[in-house]
């Protein structure tokens, strides 16, 4: 059974240093919630806290509106898997995966049955009598997942459970543990600082820096809508462009104007403010245009990375990267390499940021 | 340099240790099938009258009293070694190096000086005994030695920084992440304590018990100035036998049956400790 967690005002300092800083968020059940950020940014104190491996500084956490704020950590039933898997050595894999029903009253046969039904979950049915050392990076990883499932947990705690595995069998890995959480249906945080790990797994992705969180939102939503500067350029890669509040509807950038879909209110002439755009959303023209919305450079490098041509474009002093695909690319530079281009940005890929 | 110059070059040291080693008990065996001479460290001839003296019933209960205080000095270490230790580990970095420090230095003092210290200290006029006075554990002051509680406790003293020395490393570089995933796991503290960290650390903890047992067997001047005679264990019938009783087979043949035990307990320790406990 899963259940809903709620976080409010929660903090931790040591001494005059403040690791996490005032952090509310609830945490649906059954969701699949991912802390991301850079490393030193709080997430894994704040993991930590939930687990009840750390006391907070200040505030409450509840889960289905009960306070566990200071119940003990083996009384609060949330499994943890550890950045360093932490298997116990001196047990072999049966042992290890069965350590916590010991401290439940069941009995040999259904323990048994319990390993057993684990081992068929994580697709390891025959390596319950192997010791820890005999198994790969991957295997262990399965182990700790199981482990950590036996005592059939209300909350399912990942603490950057796959950083240490190569780039393929962790991206196997990431969707086997999203199938996992969605067959159990069990409530999930993982910790990551890989933004495409929890853009590829999370229904809810937190952002975190310095502490605090910057955003919540789906991964369609801090990616399409960042909240601030940091999100924008944490989440994927963003032009952070500084611009000047022309109007209502218009940023002055250099001397062009551009017109995004949206404009924050209550922004007065001359105002700066932050223009983020993707690369891949800018469109390139061989022309340069003096139109709204467009501003023109000189491309100072090209880089193939194979499904794209990235570029980089010096517009009157701002190095702006661009990103098209080769079939794009070729079309533009059909009498040849165009060295000067023009850059259209639409108006729905022009976020306008003021923090 | 060709190979077995290097060789021969490195292998001085073990063949010195050995021949340091073996000589003497080549020696101590010789001489415990030796007849004893007044005249003489030991007489001519051979015979096993000194092996026969050990199946007298005082040189049974000296074996059986080295034993009993071997065993018990050996788990009294361990009992306040290992929490002592595991406390030092958790501290602030100069803590750790001022209290290892202070542990070598008690290693400095000789163990007449302790034995004399505990004396003092288990006197009726300026004891121990008048603190158990004030804290109500006791009706009046009075001598808590001779006693073998008395050798027990100074014998523990001396051996305390061997055990934390030997449990330190071991100590200080677990991996606490296991002890936190046994808590996450449901084990309370005690639990995560004696099902991982007692298992991580048996090895270390049973060379401990093993050093403090083989200390205890070898010493000499506690339980003389803190024990009574029907308190001595082996060692002190050994220095007896040897220095006031001039009959230096009969040492010799105790020692040898004390060198035999000792390396029986260490053997058996291995064996305990090479096997896996079932959870």
């Amino acid at each position: 059974m899963s259940l809903g967690l709620e976080v409010r005002q929660l903090s931790k300092h040591y001494g005059s240093q403040r690791v996490v800083s005032d952090v509310s968020l609830t945490v649906p059940s059954g969701q699949f919630v991912c802390f991301l950020g850079p490393s030193g940014c709080g997430k894994t104190t704040l993991l930590r806290m939930i687990a009840g491996l750390e006391a907070p500084t200040s505030g409450r956490i509840l889960i289905n509106d009960r306070d566990i704020t200071d119940t003990p950590v083996h009384e609060r039933n949330f499994a943890m898997v550890f950045q360093a898997l932490a298997l116990f050595p001196f047990l072999n894999v049966e042992e290890n995966i069965a350590y916590s029903l010991r401290f439940r009253t069941i009995n040999a046969q259904q323990r048994h049955e319990m390993v057993r039904d684990l081992l068929a979950l994580i697709k390891l049915p025959d390596i319950g009598k192997r010791r820890i050392e005999q198994l790969s990076g991957g295997q262990r990883q399965r182990v700790a997942i199981a482990r950590a499932l036996a005592q059939e947990p209300m909350l399912f705690l990942l603490d950057e459970p796959l950083s240490a595995l190569d780039a393929r069998l962790r991206d196997h890995m990431q969707v086997e543990l999203r199938q996992l959480q969605q067959k159990l249906h069990i409530t999930t945080i993982l910790v990551t600082h890989d933004q495409r790990e929890a853009m590829s797994i999370a229904d809810t992705v937190v952002v975190m820096a310095d502490g605090r969180i910057q955003q919540i939102g789906s991964p369609t939503q801090i990616y399409r809508q960042p909240a601030n500067r940091f999100v924008a350029g944490f989440i994927g890669r963003s032009n952070l462009i500084e611009a000047q509040v022309e109007d209502g509807l218009h940023l002055r950038v250099g001397e062009r104007l551009i017109r995004p879909l949206s404009m924050p209110a209550m922004m007065s002439h001359g105002e700066s403010v932050t223009l983020a755009v993707r690369p891949e959303e800018i469109r390139l023209l061989a022309r340069p245009q003096h139109e709204l919305n467009c501003l023109t450079g000189r491309i100072t490098f090209t880089r193939d990375v194979g499904n794209e041509i990235e570029l980089r474009i010096d517009c009157e002093g701002r190095e702006i990267i661009a990103a098209t695909s080769p079939a794009q690319w070729s079309a533009l530079g059909a009498a040849g390499e165009p060295s000067e281009v023009a850059l259209q940005l639409p108006p729905e890929s022009c976020r306008v940021l003021t923090s | 340099m060709r190979r077995w110059q290097l060789s021969v070059l490195l292998s001085w040291p073990a063949l010195a240790t050995l021949a340091l080693t073996v000589v003497p008990v080549w020696l101590l065996l010789r001489i415990s099938i030796a007849p004893p001479d007044p005249a003489a460290p030991w007489g001519a001839g051979l015979t096993f009258e000194a092996y026969r003296s050990l199946l007298a019933p005082d040189s049974i209960h000296a074996l059986r009293r080295s034993l009993q205080l071997a065993v018990v000095v050996g788990i009294v270490s361990v009992g306040a070694g290992f929490p002592l230790t595991y406390f030092i580990t958790r501290m602030q970095r100069r803590a750790q190096v001022g209290w290892l420090v202070f542990l070598l230095a008690t290693l400095t003092l000789s163990d007449v000086l302790i034995a004399f210290s505990w004396q003092v200290m288990l006197s009726k006029r300026i004891g121990l005994s008048r603190i158990f006075v004030a804290l109500g554990l006791m009706q009046q002051p009075d001598s808590l030695a001779p006693s073998v509680g008395a050798i027990i406790a100074c014998l523990t003293y001396l051996v305390i920084p061997f055990t934390v020395l030997t449990l330190y490393p071991a100590l200080s570089q677990l991996d606490r992440s296991l002890i936190e995933a046994a808590r996450t796991l449901g084990a309370p503290a005690w639990r995560a304590f004696t099902s991982v960290v007692l298992p991580l650390t048996r090895v270390p903890t049973m060379v401990a018990f093993v050093l403090a047992a083989v200390l205890t067997l070898g010493s000499f001047v506690p339980p003389v100035a803190l024990g009574k005679p029907e308190h001595w264990p082996m060692s002190v019938l050994i220095g007896n036998a040897a220095l006031a009783g001039h009959n230096l087979p009969r040492a010799a043949a105790m020692s040898v049956l004390l060198l035999v035990v000792t390396a029986l307990l260490a053997l058996g320790a291995v064996r305990a400790v090479r096997h896996r406990p079932t959870p």
